[in-house]
């Protein structure tokens, strides 16, 4: 592999586009094809493929052998409050693979000091959003645990089909904010999708085991869809 | 690129060596049949000195493809590997999980 082709692939990665590789395993050619653009059109069918599926193999093609390999950005987690549990999820998302955006609009919390390599914006929640909106790739952690702050991107959520919402909060506070999100109009099949009390229930206590459990309540939701999605 | 945003990447983790002046191999997992951790197109990258980062499976066969890789690096020449249960090569590393893998190494240049 050339290094060229290599900053190519890595450029793009980190843009979050999807991108592929394809190498001649017989020694010939090396390609890097961004996903919209051309590519060799004897190879044209095996690339839309794999740009579908997400999913990297080999094809036989006019005799020779070429492998694919295909990469997809990796599934986003915006995290709603930057205080401790905010923290260590965020890192602990991170080595799980995920990208990861924090948000929280107050200032003593949102501090890179705190979010050494996390992409941080200490904007209110609409603000970010009226640029960089939440997709369904995208999961939505709110842990503020202020209305002020958690409500609004909730709700912006469950409108963009974030494949998982969830909102710290005791059962009190989480079935008051049902009620002001029904109030808003959301059905209650909307308002079940919401995750509250937030994370898998494995008895977590502190901010390390709530992350644990939000962690894996995440790659539930991501990993159970993809398989319901494929059968 | 040196993105810490991407943790234990080896593609940038290949890239930052090769800037710098390492050699480098790259192992693609190209093909798997039965029980296997990783799927195609997981990597794994290796320096002349043997540091690596990735994996291409549970740690069944690395140290094989790690010291192949120190080959492909000097020959410049890629190679494709075969791992499985009937291979006493893989036994011998420990590959047994029941699985089989293909491994293509390249060397970064």
């Amino acid at each position: 592999m050339k290094l060229d082709d290599l900053r190519r692939l890595n450029t793009a990665r980190h843009q979050r586009q999807t991108v592929l590789r394809i190498t001649d395993l017989h020694g010939g050619h090396d390609s890097i094809v961004v996903e919209g653009e051309a590519c060799d059109p004897l190879l044209a069918v095996p690339v839309l493929t794999a740009f579908r599926s997400g999913k990297s193999g080999s094809s036989e093609i006019a005799g020779r052998t070429y492998f694919i390999d295909v990469q997809v950005p990796p599934p986003q987690i915006v995290i709603i409050g930057a205080a401790h549990l905010g923290q260590v999820l965020a890192q602990m998302a991170q080595l799980a693979g995920f990208a990861i955006r924090v948000i929280d609009p107050r200032t003593a919390f949102a501090t890179p000091q705190r979010f050494p390599n996390i992409e941080l914006c200490s904007d209110w929640p609409d603000e970010v959003f009226s640029t960089r909106p939440l997709d369904a790739c995208t999961a939505l952690v709110a842990l503020a645990h202020d209305q002020k702050i958690d409500d609004f991107p909730v709700a912006e959520a469950l409108r963009a089909g974030c494949f998982y919402v969830g909102a710290l909060g005791g059962r009190k506070s989480h079935s008051l904010r049902l009620q002001r999100l029904a109030a808003n109009g959301f059905s209650a099949a909307d308002l079940g999708r919401i995750r509250g009390p937030i994370g898998l229930d494995i008895g977590a206590i502190g901010p390390a085991e709530i992350a644990i459990a939000i962690l894996a309540e995440i790659v539930q939701s991501l990993r159970r869809r993809s398989t319901a999605a494929t059968q | 690129m040196a993105d810490a945003s991407f943790p234990h990447d080896p593609l940038t983790t290949a890239e930052v060596w090769r800037v710098t002046g390492r050699q480098v191999a790259i192992a693609t997992v190209i093909e798997t049949w039965g029980s296997a951790p990783c799927p195609p197109g997981s990597h794994l990258v290796i320096d002349r000195d043997a540091n690596f980062e990735g994996s291409v499976s549970g740690g069944c066969v690395e140290s094989e493809v790690i010291s192949e890789a120190a080959e492909v690096i000097d020959s410049g020449t890629a190679k494709t590997l075969e791992f499985g249960v009937s291979d006493e090569r893989a036994w011998s590393v420990g590959l047994s999980c029941g699985g089989r893998i293909r491994i293509y190494i390249e060397s970064l240049v």
